[in-house]
């Protein structure tokens, strides 16, 4: 079976990481490879190491509220690296009425606090296998 | 080799991160075009390149090393390749991979490529994988490559196999060092590296290593990583010692015995591979499993293509 491998980061200025690592060790414990980039680093940055590391699958957390613009930030910068393949999740304090304007911009999920782990692993899942469905047989 | 094949290929030598990031995996999960990527990346066409490991106790400051040479290296305009191997947990299979945290200034250098790495408890050790990783990112044009593993278990003598020079980092303050040195890994690393020379502590370890060292001919560093003091004294070593090796011809043994290394790591994963499909069928018998196994074997690997 392959491995599945998905980075967790934390793009923004806030220096809370307890959600993101909560989340690489919860995706850890199920089996995933979690490449963990560390706090504050901007959308350029994680596109980046998204790209080198070939993740299927990137979590970010913002507790910032800076959410609308660097969430979507990755999203264009993953497009203009030829990577819109890997899927784009996102967690933390998000209101309500944002979500469908981060889904729009490409963002696959939001997580709001308080989802069941069982329930992040899954959208993990989900999104890795899309992905692998997605690239078999390129190059 | 195949249009794909030959596609990628080309895409890697034009230093496409995409291209790069995408074959390693096509390595680390032996997915079918790997043996296809693999012609193509044979010895004869590549580059000249130097394999750097660093190993050493979990905290002794490797990643932050790492960081440091590469900023090195970068502002000599060479192109570096980092592979940086984290364990994977027994238990979920999983791992978190986190030495990049520390490198993380080099995320936009497209001269700079990382690649984390799990174990993934491979048989043969890690050998196998990091060795096609090493030569995809040769083929890309990096020069030096270093290889980061934490030096628990086997995965440091592997390492120590793999590269051309290897750096073993200890630190004050990390419990029992020079113990698990004496187990054998001082032999066979190249450097020995003292980090965190700014805590006490690292003058009695310096001492301590010193009296071991000799005997070995070792040369001992000193070094801060966090602020680089000594880095530049620690890369002249490494070019010293590269020389040294080039002239003696030692760099070709050493390798020599590393490919048979990779030979060997690549057998034991195919016949595991092997095996483990095979013993569903096969009819157990009431003789001693390793009686079993004798004939197992036999009946299982003579056919191996
Ligand atoms: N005081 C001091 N701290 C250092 C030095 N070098 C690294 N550190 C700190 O030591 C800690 C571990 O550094 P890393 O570079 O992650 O160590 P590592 O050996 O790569 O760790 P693992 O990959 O987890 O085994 C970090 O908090 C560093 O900031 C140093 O020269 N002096
Ligand atoms: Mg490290």
């Amino acid at each position: 079976m392959v491995k599945y491998r998905v980075l967790i980061g934390k793009p923004g200025l806030d220096g809370h990481d307890r959600g993101a690592k909560f989340i690489a060790r919860l995706l850890r414990d199920e089996g995933f490879e979690v490449i963990y980039t560390g706090i504050r680093h901007s959308a350029e940055e994680i596109a980046s190491v998204a790209v080198s590391e070939d993740v299927a699958a990137i979590g970010l957390s913002s507790l910032s509220g800076a959410h609308l613009k660097f969430f979507p930030d990755v999203v264009s910068e993953l497009k203009s690296r030829d990577a819109s393949d890997i899927r784009v999740l996102g967690g933390g304090v998000i209101p309500d009425e944002d979500i469908p304007i981060l889904i729009e911009s490409g963002v696959e999920t939001i997580f709001t606090p308080g989802a069941p782990a069982a329930d992040i692993v899954a959208s993990f899942r989900k999104a890795c296998e899309a992905h692998q469905k997605e690239n078999e047989g390129n190059y | 080799m195949s249009n794909r094949a030959q596609k990628l290929l080309a895409d890697i030598k034009n230093k496409n991160a995409r291209a790069i990031g995408k074959a390693i995996s096509i390595v680390e999960n032996e997915t079918e075009l790997c043996d296809d990527l693999l012609i193509g990346l044979s010895e004869s066409e590549m580059p000249q390149y130097l394999v750097l490991g660093i190993t050493g106790n979990p905290g002794a400051g490797k990643s932050t090393l790492t960081d440091k040479i590469i900023a090195h290296y970068r502002k000599q305009n060479q192109r570096i390749g980092i592979i940086a191997i984290d364990p994977t947990s027994p238990i979920s299979g999983g791992a978190i991979l986190g030495d990049r945290i520390r490198m993380m200034q080099h995320a936009t250098d497209s001269d700079v490529v990382i690649r984390s790495m799990a174990t993934r408890g491979r048989l043969g050790g890690l050998c196998s994988c990091a060795g096609a990783t090493v030569r995809i990112m040769a083929a890309s044009g990096c020069n030096p490559i270093i290889i980061e593993t934490v030096g628990v278990g086997q995965s440091e003598i592997d390492i120590v196999s793999l590269a051309d020079i290897s750096l073993l980092v200890s630190a004050p303050g990390l419990g029992d060092d020079i113990q698990a040195m004496k187990a054998g890994l001082l032999e066979v690393a190249d450097l020995l590296v003292i980090n965190k020379a700014d805590l006490p502590g690292a003058t009695a370890l310096f001492r301590d290593l010193q009296m071991l060292a000799r005997e070995k001919e070792r040369e001992i560093t000193k070094t801060i990583a966090s602020t680089g003091e000594g880095v530049d004294k620690l890369i002249k070593q490494i070019e010293l010692l590269e020389k040294d090796y080039n002239e003696s011809s030692y760099i070709l043994k050493k390798r020599e015995a590393s490919k048979k290394k990779e030979i060997i790591d690549w057998s034991l994963e195919m016949v595991r591979a092997k095996l483990e499909k095979n013993i569903e069928h096969f009819a157990l018998t009431n003789s001693d499993p390793r009686l079993q196994a004798k004939d197992f074997i036999k009946q299982h690997l003579k056919d191996m293509q």
